[in-house]
């Protein structure tokens, strides 16, 4: 059905695509593997046109076809879920579903026959989408059905799938993978493109494994197993290991009761989490992304913003919970955020200005009556022994934070961070986009900040980086936590089962 | 009774040119590119308008051209906002200060005047179908909006541009197409100033009416009817001024900034929220 | 090296824009050298051009330090025109009202006047946008109509001169006068109306660049600007810190007041700036949004405004309107830098 061969692709000189060859069988469900960052949907986006390829060809159906636009896809029978929804908001379903293909005349749309034709396609398939409600009105997994109606209405036959269960609840991932197996059942094809194997293993008829840009093996889905493809995904068979003494956990530091962040209509995205972090210890949270680790962490900063936050967040037992950010950090609790472009770096400022964000108003670098006056000399000190102590590069303290690779912005925020001698780290996606190197080594300065009596709260979607870190494991799922387990003792499949609620299990 | 009429009939004149502009600006904002280059427009419009029914004699040939003005200026805030990511309000800031300029200096040229063209004959005006056309246009953008293709892909690139390029829709084409027609609308607002209201163009002859139009658009939170009604609204406020001044003891500068406190109050959401298209000022990058 | 990096590109704005400039003169029927001759000779003479040049250029950079500073805080502040016309009446007021006062206390008044209602004027805009999120582009033109209108109102019914067909204020107490340099430095004539706001712009950039770059309000401001979710995360208050930079930007342009009322023509005139408000954002752009930049392009425009009446005056066809033309081309091409790069940048996230 579709065939990817010898596609490279470079964004900015760095190959993000190199000689990815991959065959789609038609009528099959495929699922595409690896980590973050290797590759996948740069690939898949090729495939729908979305990027073009610097070298390769795409066939479709045997034939050699040029993309220069998601149109060519279109045209040819390519249909893609993306991972966040290209969905106009207060836009109905069938607008947002005819859009780009209108039916009707130039001077008058025709809706009605558009919203006949999408109501007998959601029937085919028991979607239970109604044409003209609004997108806003419309929950995540119905908005999902809305994309897959997208693709079908233009008569897709190969559907490309961007980790659809990423956004997911358990339950809402079982209906869609029906309603997938379904559509294979009427002969479509399937790409589903994820880093989650026990949901490969659940869903798929062939798995090819992408890693570092390349395409590392292709196996039946039927003849392989979760080990081997997760060797295939890490090259190597030691999973991510931490060499850590035991913890010495000592006096409690950060104590949640009854912590709940409730939005505009009542929703909840965190609700009735209670639990503790001991100095001198990691406490991990794991969890599918989106099950309110965001919420906590934000919440515990200061930073929830348009909710309410409601419960007793304490820390060395004096509440903390009415207090700003800056009084927060005043106290002790530091913060590398999960995302460090929106909110970690002012990327566009030089590391110094960086080096003292979140402690513009700290001696020695802040001077005079109400620390009015900023000295450069000490902004330059502090940043050159940032630097130097967490092995940036360069280090040069006048380039621009946007320069820097990703692993040397995070070790930036980190050594900025733990420069401040926190007594509590929220740390959350250490090490995401960090190439292996910058994981290891921002790994054991964690270890090492524990050992020396922090309390750390971290939070990381990669199931083995919370494990390997943590001292005790608290799995969170839809905005409660829902078990705290050893991670020494617990299995990655009983991790795993209750991160899903036991639904898509290993 | 009869003041009454009066007064009615002159707010409808008064609404004509804010509407023809605001009808344009929503075309423009609608898909996503901020249009506070409409007072720039209008001038550009009045100006051509009146300078070639001047010269021939004709002021549907004027009209033609006062349109064919604004099209053009409306050309050069698109390709620079749209092709050249400019910034949406600095791009619109300076074409609003080019067209203070640009008629003074080819009247100056052209007529030997400091920024006025020459009188229309009485005869050679329009005072009557710009207020039609602008009224009737109410309900075609309203149904150019909901019920073509066009409009489905103007609302979709004015709201969720990735969206549409995503669907196959070409976000850039669309966006220089609605920011084209604002430049005609404002245009036809401008020509009406000039060779229907009055005779000729004077100099800064739309007044900020360029920027009540926009202030029209946000009050009608970017909708054709309601916007028609907060024009109708400010014109009014218009008609009063004018009908007021020297008889009341009210100062007319009072009524004049009836619409600027009004679009403040809607702004800071005390009178239900004006939500604005969720791109409005926001480039779009294709991603090829 | 990179500083001249940074002037090139300005540079090249102003280039482009004197060449679209000659076309236009073409058009009309002049020639573009003859004209230019003109403008920049006119504009540097001594000492009336050099004097006018600095004259007007005053105005100038203290609108171009306004919108820079509201820059800086990722605002864009349309309003400096509305700003500087409340505050300019109000300065006036204050100088009618209090003419009796000596002058050592009369003219710091006059001055915290300026400051003070400027900046209360761009507050509101400043306060809207962090309570309610309304867009400061909207409110801030909105507030220049209402600014006007109120200064037109009071003018017209309360201070204007009896009879005045000029829509003007009765004159200011002589003690509010500030120095024209032409009485302190020898060799300056008198007439020409530079006076000591220059000096004060010149200080404000000072001062714009120190607060800036080297307090913790400054950097506060500049985070919010260059990231605010950032800002938030550092414990920036960010409402607070657009509140201040509205504030500050309009103060800013209020101090025109204090060259226009206080040192030129000592009352409030109904319509006095020409635009200079927005030549501002002009100004600010093309300067980079630096005090320095600020400096020159007010510089710039300065001649140009001195220029522009030479040649209304001495050319057959062409107006003192061509200046018009000039800034607004110089905005265009500076606002779609784009152009000058060949292609619009593309910046492509990795996947």
């Amino acid at each position: 059905m579709l065939e990817l061969r010898e596609i490279t692709k470079r964004f900015a000189g760095v190959p993000a695509n190199d000689r990815v060859n991959l065959t789609v069988a038609p009528g099959t469900i495929h699922a595409l593997v690896g980590e973050n960052g290797a590759g996948k949907s740069t690939a898949m986006r090729i495939a729908y046109g979305f990027y073009g390829a610097d070298s390769g060809e795409i066939l479709v159906e045997g034939r050699v076809h040029r993309f220069t636009s998601p149109h060519d896809a279109i045209r040819l029978g390519i249909g893609m879920v993306h991972q966040h929804f290209m969905l106009v908001e207060p836009m109905t379903v069938a607008e947002n579903i005819v859009l780009g293909l209108e039916p009707g005349s130039p001077f008058a749309l025709d809706l009605k026959s558009a919203e006949a034709r999408i109501r007998a396609l959601s029937d085919e398939l028991g979607l239970a989408i109604d044409p003209t409600r609004r997108i806003e009105d419309l929950s995540v997994g119905q908005q999902q059905r809305v994309e897959l109606l997208k693709a079908l209405y233009r008569e897709a036959r190969l559907l490309i799938l961007d980790e659809p269960t990423a956004v997911l609840s358990p339950q809402a991932t079982a209906e869609l993978f029906t309603i997938l197996r379904r559509m294979r059942a009427q002969g479509k094809t399937i790409v589903i493109v994820t880093h989650k194997l026990s949901e490969v293993l659940d869903i798929s008829d062939e798995v090819t494994v992408m890693r570092d840009g390349r395409v590392v093996g292709h196996r039946r889905t039927a003849e392989t197993n979760a080990a081997e493809l997760a060797h295939l995904m890490v090259g190597r068979d030691v999973l991510l290991r931490v060499v850590k003494p035991a913890a010495q956990p000592k006096a409690p530091v950060l104590g949640v009761r009854g912590l709940a962040v409730t939005f505009k209509g009542g929703e909840k995205r965190l609700d009735g989490v209670s639990f503790e972090v001991r100095a001198g210890e990691i406490v991990g949270i794991a969890g599918i992304e989106g099950n309110g680790q965001t919420e906590l962490v934000e919440a515990l900063a200061g930073l929830t913003e348009g909710g309410a936050v409601s419960g007793t967040i304490e820390l060395d037992g004096r509440s903390v919970a009415g207090l700003s950010v800056r009084q927060r950090r005043a106290l002790g609790i530091s913060h590398v955020p999960e995302d460090r472009h929106r909110r970690g770096l002012l990327l566009d400022f030089d590391l110094q200005e960086n080096a003292i964000l979140g402690a513009d108003d700290r001696p020695p670098v802040a001077v005079g009556p109400g620390r009015f006056w900023l000295r450069r000399d000490e902004i330059r000190r502090k940043t050159e022994k940032i630097l130097a102590a967490f092995d940036v590069r360069p280090p040069d303290p006048e380039r621009p934070a946007r320069a820097l690779s990703g692993g040397n912005q995070q070790k930036l925020i980190l050594g900025r961070e733990l420069d401040l001698q926190p007594k509590l780290l929220l740390v959350a996606q250490p090490t995401r986009g960090v190439d292996i190197g910058g994981i290891e080594f921002i790994h054991r300065r964690l270890v090492e900040l524990r050992d020396a009596g922090c309390a750390l709260l971290l939070v990381s979607s990669e199931l083995e980086e919370v494990t390997a870190l943590a001292d005790r494991l608290l799995v969170m799922r839809r905005g409660r936590i829902v078990a705290e387990v050893d991670p020494e003792t617990t299995s990655m499949e009983e991790i795993g089962l209750l991160m899903t609620g036991g639904s898509a299990a290993a | 009774m009869s003041i009454l009429l009066i007064l009615l009939a002159s707010a409808v004149r008064q609404a004509t040119p804010l509407l023809l502009a605001a009808l344009g600006g929503l075309y423009s904002e609608r898909s996503g590119v901020i249009n506070i280059a409409l007072e720039g427009l209008m001038l550009a419009g009045a100006f051509t308008a009146a300078s070639v029914t001047h010269y021939s004699g004709s002021p549907w040939l004027g009209l033609a051209a006062g349109i064919a003005a604004g099209v053009l200026v409306a050309l050069v805030h698109g390709v620079a906002c749209i092709r050249f990511k400019a910034d949406q309000v600095v791009s619109g800031t300076a074409i609003n200060i080019l067209f203070l300029g640009v008629p003074a200096l080819l009247s100056g040229a052209l007529f030997q005047s400091t920024g006025a063209t020459p009188q229309v004959p009485q005869e050679q005006l329009l005072p009557i179908a710009p207020i039609v056309l602008a009224f009737l246009l109410v309900p075609v953008t309203w149904y150019v909006l909901n019920r073509t293709p066009f409009g489905l892909r103007l609302r979709a690139v004015g709201e969720n541009p990735e969206a549409a390029d995503t669907a196959g829709v070409n976000v850039a084409r669309v966006r220089l197409a609605a920011v084209l027609l604002s430049g005609a609308l404002a245009a036809i607002g401008g020509a009406y100033l000039s060779i229907g209201q009055s005779s000729l163009f004077a100099r800064n002859m739309t007044a900020g009416r360029g920027f009540i139009a926009l202030a029209a658009l946000i009050f009608g939170k970017w909708r054709p009817v309601q916007t028609m009604l907060a024009c109708l609204l400010f014109g009014f406020a218009e008609a009063l001024a004018i009908q007021m001044e020297g008889v009341s003891q009210v100062p007319v500068q009072f009524i004049q900034i009836v619409p600027y406190v009004l679009t403040i109050i809607v702004l800071a959401g005390f009178i239900g929220h004006s939500r604005a298209p969720r791109a409005l000022g926001v480039p779009y990058q294709e991603k090829r | 090296m990179s500083f001249l990096r940074q002037l090139l590109f300005p540079l090249a704005a102003v280039a482009a824009a004197f060449a679209v400039g000659a076309l236009v003169v073409l058009a009309v029927g002049d020639s573009p050298l003859n004209t230019y001759a003109l403008l920049i000779g006119s504009a540097l003479s001594w000492p009336d051009g050099i004097g006018y040049t600095l004259f007007y250029a005053t105005p100038l950079i203290f609108t171009g330090l306004a919108v820079a500073v509201a820059f800086r805080c990722g605002l864009l502040n349309i309003g400096a025109e509305g700003q500087l016309y409340i505050a300019a009446f109000a300065t006036a007021w204050v100088g009618i009202v209090l003419a009796g006062w000596p002058a050592w206390l009369l003219v710091p008044l006059c001055i915290l006047t300026a400051l003070l209602t400027g900046g209360f004027w761009a507050a509101v805009p400043g306060v809207l946008k962090a309570r309610f999120g309304a867009h400061e582009v909207i409110t801030t033109i909105m507030m220049n109509f209402i600014a006007v209108a109120l200064a037109s109102y009071f003018t017209q019914y309360h201070y204007k001169p009896p009879g005045d067909p000029i829509l003007q204020t009765v004159p200011i107490g002589e003690n509010a006068h500030v120095a024209r340099i032409g009485a302190l430095v020898p060799g300056i004539p008198e007439r020409i109306p530079l006076n000591l706001a220059f000096p004060l712009a010149l200080a404000a950039c000072l001062l714009v660049y120190l607060f800036l770059w080297r307090t913790r309000w400054g950097y506060q401001i500049r985070a919010t600007g260059a990231n605010p979710a950032a800002a938030l995360y550092g414990g920036i208050a960010t409402g607070k810190q657009i509140v201040l930079a509205m504030s500050l930007s309009g103060a800013l342009a209020g101090l025109v007041a204090v060259n226009e009322v206080l040192g030129y023509r000592y009352r409030y005139y109904d319509s006095f700036s020409a635009g200079y408000g927005f030549t501002g954002i002009a100004v600010a752009l093309l300067g980079r949004n630096h005090p320095v930049g600020v400096i020159l392009a007010s510089l710039l425009f300065g001649a140009l405004l001195r220029g522009g009446l030479f040649v209304d005056i001495f050319t057959e066809h062409v107006s003192k309107d061509l200046v018009m033309v000039l800034q607004g081309v110089i905005i265009l091409f500076v606002a779609a830098e784009a152009l000058f790069r060949g292609r619009g940048e593309k910046r492509v996230k990795s996947v």
